[in-house]
């Protein structure tokens, strides 16, 4: 049989993306009467009035992608919608546990920071009409970046918890190296396209795998010395991890070669030993990480072990919500609550989660190969990859599949710089899927004839 | 409130989840899909169909003939195997990202050539390249016309046009 093969305009989806997105307001709503009705025994009264902030917040954004943006990807939106509203559920759910009300709860200060972090997701969604004029700031974005990541070493510094991470300005506390990420997926993304051609052709075989020249491998070890250098001035074991896992994979998306992963766990690892040997800090976090229960590690670090038996109180189908006991690990509503929601939700719930997570990666990766720009290919992966690397280093340090270090998981932990951070990466995203979707202008012979235009080059 | 009641919210949550997760799947599907397979043999009612789903397809078309091509593909080069239809339109090929055909090739130009329609039939131009483009032996200059089965070589791209 003769077949034909035609492709598809792709849909704007806004309505499915509408819908979706009240389903996921519906889950929250749901969420908030169980955990009312877990505390107080009744539908709590003003469930429409703080449900309806956070659905308001979500129609903006839907508004403005119809205005703006009518081709990005109709899933982003309702997904980042969802964990958000899970997260602040789960805080304000903690909030009760620990007898504050929402007045006075970490939960209204989440949500305010959501509609920050939205506010700025806006802005950018309105004001950066192509990804590509981010290119133009390759250099400057990744000196700023250099310059986030330094900002705890200065004066305006802050420490807590032993971690060096925070810059103080009044009352406000902010974690520049978050706004780093956006930034040096930015720089990595426009460096990598200009140089990736000799990156991924020039140099030596060996064991079959082409390694590159050492004069190239230059940025490597800068972003390698960069990332140990936050790890020894500033205890910040998790930014390291995700710059380097961030610049290692953009690496290997921009070049096709395997070496680069090879020589960077090579390079991580060999990192890794070295500060082993000579940071206490880093011998307990492995302490803790390979013998959670010893009598040492439950001293060091007794969270890891409290929250692992809070999942495991949790089982296959969970506490229910606001009928566990998460507030027996320290600090359920940051670091730990994964370990609060897998708690209270269970295996069947947490891993709803997960797949959410892994579908906001989907898209990411799936608006990458759909564009035609390599600059915008590579921004769309790292982007990507920054939320990827948060959710396993995360999940991974609370269920010891990795040491634990102190990331954020993007859109449920309570924290207003990665809350921040994480809207405007959804925004930029949006902007991309937008573009990749966005069918091709249908290609005018008229304008072919047209004498050229002059453009001045700057 | 009953124990009943709170079972039901609580297992109606990770139920609401798991929906939640599956319609997002479903919407995916349509990304999976990404091309739609259609049958050629029954042409009857395809053309009935083709005139109702798609109205932009007004312009008279010439009789289906065997020696119009309706697709280019890539048959040698980096990009061996890529398809893609001939629009009314017009294709053009280059290296520029602009192009409806990006060829990953050293030897073609930011706007290399373009396939256009004439009333005629389809064309092949020139569009002013450093290395040229050939149909058989000949170096391109005006439009040349072209038909199924004609081999255009862009640098160490060669593109057919199929049918």
């Amino acid at each position: 049989m003769r077949r034909a093969i035609t492709t598809i305009t792709p849909a704007r989806g806004r309505n499915v993306e509408l819908v979706l997105t009240a389903l996921a307001i519906g889950v929250v709503i749901l969420a908030y009467v169980n955990v009312s009705v877990a505390e107080s025994g009744e539908v709590p009264p003003d469930l429409l009035g703080h449900t309806g902030i956070l659905a308001g917040i979500a129609l903006a954004v839907h508004l403005v992608l119809r205005w703006r943006a009518s081709y990005a990807d109709p899933i982003i939106l309702p997904i980042a919608t969802l964990l958000n509203g899970i997260g602040l559920v789960m805080i304000h759910r903690l909030d009760l546990a620990a007898g504050r009300d929402f007045s006075s709860g970490l939960a209204l200060r989440q949500l305010i920071w959501t509609g920050l972090g939205v506010g700025i997701a806006l802005v950018v969604l309105v004001a950066l009409r192509d990804h590509r004029v981010l290119r133009r700031y390759t250099y400057t974005a990744g000196l700023a970046a250099l310059v986030f990541i330094a900002l705890p070493l200065t004066p305006l510094g802050h420490s807590v918890y032993g971690a060096k991470i925070w810059i103080k300005l009044g009352a406000f506390t902010f974690q520049p190296a978050e706004i780093a990420k956006i930034l040096l997926a930015i720089f990595f993304a426009g460096y990598l396209v200009q140089t990736r051609d000799m990156l991924a052709l020039a140099g030596r075989k060996v064991l079959g795998m082409t390694f590159p020249r050492g004069r190239d491998l230059g940025p490597l070890v800068i972003a390698w010395l960069a990332a140990a250098m936050v790890l020894v001035l500033e205890n910040d074991f998790g930014t390291t991890l995700l710059i380097f896992g961030l610049f290692v994979a953009m690496l290997y998306v921009a070049t096709e070669r395997i070496s680069w992963v090879v020589l960077g766990l090579g390079l991580a690892a060999g990192g890794a030993l070295i500060v082993h040997q000579f940071a206490s800090h880093v011998q307990t976090r492995v302490l803790c990480w390979t013998d959670t229960f010893s009598e040492e590690g439950m001293q060091q670090c007794g969270q890891l072990a409290t929250g692992i038996m809070g999942m495991a109180a949790g089982g296959i189908s969970g506490t229910g919500l606001g009928r566990g006991r998460p507030w027996l690990t320290p600090l359920p509503e940051s670091d730990f609550i994964f370990t609060s929601l897998a708690e209270e939700l269970g295996l069947i719930g947490i891993f709803a989660i997960i797949m959410l997570y892994a579908l906001l990666v989907e898209r990411g990766m799936r608006s990458a190969i759909g564009l035609r720009d390599g600059f915008g290919k590579l921004l769309a992966t790292g982007l990507t990859f920054v939320l990827a690397i948060q959710v396993f280093v995360v999940i991974g340090g609370v269920t010891r599949v990795i040491p634990l270090t102190g990331l954020t998981l993007p859109f449920v932990a309570y924290g207003g710089s990665s809350l921040l951070t994480n809207w405007t990466l959804i925004a930029i995203l949006l902007r991309i899927s937008d573009h990749a979707r966005r069918p091709e202008p249908e290609f005018d012979p008229a304008s072919m004839d047209a004498p050229t235009q002059v453009v001045k080059a700057r | 409130m009953s124990e009943l009641t709170v079972t039901v919210l609580r297992l109606g949550l990770l139920v609401l989840l798991w929906v939640f997760v599956m319609s997002i799947a479903s919407v995916l599907r349509t990304d999976l899909f990404g091309t739609r397979v259609v049958n050629r043999r029954p042409a009857a009612p395809k053309k009935a169909n083709r005139a109702a789903a798609a109205p932009e397809a007004t312009t008279p078309r010439p009789q289906r003939n065997p020696r119009v091509p309706t697709q280019i593909v890539l048959t040698t080069g980096p990009l061996t195997g890529t398809s893609l239809p001939l629009r009314d339109s017009g294709v053009l090929i280059g290296r520029n990202p602009e192009c409806t055909l990006v060829l990953d090739d050293e030897f073609a130009s930011g706007r290399h050539a373009r396939i256009l329609r004439a009333e005629d039939g389809w064309y092949v131009e020139d569009l002013g390249s450093t290395n040229g483009t050939f149909v058989g032996q000949y170096r391109v200059g005006d439009p040349v016309p072209v038909e199924t089965g004609t081999a255009i070589r862009i640098g160490r791209t060669v593109i057919e046009l199929r049918n």
